[in-house]
């Protein structure tokens, strides 16, 4: 399973990776294997602002649809709208091509180091 | 992942090697899917794909009475089937509603009826309850049978490599006893798929050998998630999803598989007719997205401010790469409605059934 060191993470799925105050949000390596194809994204737009937990969009897999979550704050600055017509970016390179949204965060968030989350990745399963 | 009470089929150490996602089903341990859902939709539809399904019911109805009985419990008529001939078909409560949608094999001197996992205890207590006053034998022949399911425009020539029997002989709907790698099988030419394909009946010890010479032959290991797609896109109904007690097979759209003309009276042929002559309460309609988004089981279907009707099945159509849906509506709704996905009236339009038709050359 792969965790980049270099991530901050949440306990349902996502990684945030933080610079001069902008968030860009996607989900792990993990939860793109969990949800399978994944073959829908809805995304935010930009100007939508959203409080640290908030649903900000979903993926969709062949089988599940399942909610994408905020760990921070913030205004939508930038969504990856080349997801719409290749949502399966996601699996393919999650960490990378297949970043979902940039906030600009106005807050601070609790978040996991990678060793926090590899611990909440092997206890559930 | 604790698995507890769950039951395994002859092939769960198959599908352990092969690496395959495992989930509960009907009390099951089953595969939902190995290398992914599109891939393994993608090598039936083009190639030859290979589900194991043993978790389905078998029950076999023997005795003088067998054939009566039968004909009292299934929607079809079963006194036109020939021996060699099977059948899809509705079982009903006096209502009319569905008690399970299931396959009528007529044997020599014996009738097998297989039926969904999900329904097993319910559907045998309900052939048991109503055919008491029949002189036959109801036996769940459930656990003696592995079943696995070839699927695929190659899956002819590549079981006709390890049998005897002359599958050119073997049309749809037909089956024979047969040998397949030397195992004792039903081989019948029925699928779940929209494509050519066979059943294979055979016993739990030789399945997992069966089972592995098809894959070394080329089929795809394919789990249940691509076989929920496939038979989206066949149009094909799903007790629990299109079908239950709360609808009839004539408002799911199965009526060819019900014979309201049948002499012999079946459970809920009263209430059919007369759905029949009144008109349906309801009716089954595929859809395709038109807006952005996927349709899912339970999603409303709207009509303006009305609710018009339910998203019975819904799915990313692998083969069209469209969004596609079945749903039961109000019989008046036209051809345009919308879906209601998280709160978002998108638009939809019926289209005919079913949505992916093979080419039968």
């Amino acid at each position: 399973m792969n965790i980049p060191e270099d991530l901050q993470y949440t306990k349902s799925h996502e990684w945030i990776r933080i610079d001069d105050g902008t968030a860009t949000i996607g989900i792990t390596d993990h939860a793109q294997d969990e949800l399978g194809d994944i073959v829908f994204v809805e995304l935010p737009d930009e100007g939508d602002t959203f409080d640290a937990g908030d649903s900000f969009g979903t993926v969709e897999s062949v089988k599940a649809v399942s909610d994408l979550y905020t760990p921070v704050g913030g205004e939508v600055v930038e969504v990856n709208s080349s997801l719409e017509d290749a949502p399966e970016k996601i699996n393919d390179d999650p960490y990378g091509e297949g970043w979902i949204v940039r906030l600009r965060a106005s807050d601070e968030a609790d978040l996991l180091s990678p060793e926090e989350y590899e611990k909440v990745v092997e206890e559930e399963s | 992942m604790a698995a507890e009470g769950l039951k395994h089929t002859p092939l769960y150490d198959e599908h352990k090697d092969l690496g395959a996602r495992l989930v509960d089903f009907a009390g099951y341990e089953m595969p939902v899917q190995y290398s992914g859902i599109q891939a393994e939709h993608k090598a039936v539809r083009n190639h030859a794909g290979l589900f194991d399904v043993s978790h389905m019911g078998e029950a076999v109805f023997r005795g003088p009475d067998a054939e009566a009985a039968v004909q009292h419990l299934v929607t079809r008529d079963v006194g036109r089937l020939d021996v060699g001939q099977a059948g899809y078909s509705a079982v009903c409560y006096e209502d009319g509603g569905t008690v399970d949608d299931v396959i009528v094999y007529r044997r020599e001197g014996d009738f097998l009826v297989v039926v969904n996992a999900s329904n097993r205890e319910k559907d045998l207590a309900h052939f048991r309850e109503n055919t008491a006053d029949f002189d036959v034998e109801v036996a769940d022949e459930s656990d003696d049978w592995a079943l696995l399911a070839l699927q695929g425009p190659e899956a002819a020539g590549l079981l006709q490599d390890l049998t005897e029997t002359d599958l050119s002989g073997l049309k749809p709907f037909r089956f024979a006893w047969g040998e397949v790698d030397g195992a004792r099988s039903i081989i019948s030419r029925t699928g779940y798929t929209g494509e050519d394909g066979f059943e294979i009946y055979l016993s739990g010890d030789d399945a997992p050998r069966v089972w592995r010479r098809l894959i070394e032959a080329g089929a795809t290991p394919a789990g249940l998630g691509a076989r929920d797609t496939l038979r989206l896109e066949a149009g094909m109904c799903l007790y629990g999803n299109e079908l239950d007690a709360h609808t009839t097979p004539l408002e799911a759209g199965i009526s060819f598989a019900v014979h309201l003309d049948k002499e012999e009276q079946f459970i809920g042929q009263r209430a059919l007719l007369l759905e029949d002559t009144e008109g349906l309460r309801k009716k089954l309609v595929g859809f395709e997205m038109e807006g952005r988004g996927i349709a899912r089981h339970g999603y409303h279907v709207t009509s303006g401010a009305e609710i018009v009707g339910e998203v019975t099945s819904g799915t990313k159509s692998p083969t069209l790469e469209k969004a596609i849906g079945l749903a039961l509506v109000d019989p008046g709704v036209d051809d345009w409605f919308e879906i209601l996905i998280r709160d978002n009236p998108v638009p939809a339009k019926a289209v005919s059934l079913p949505f992916y038709k093979r080419d039968r050359g």
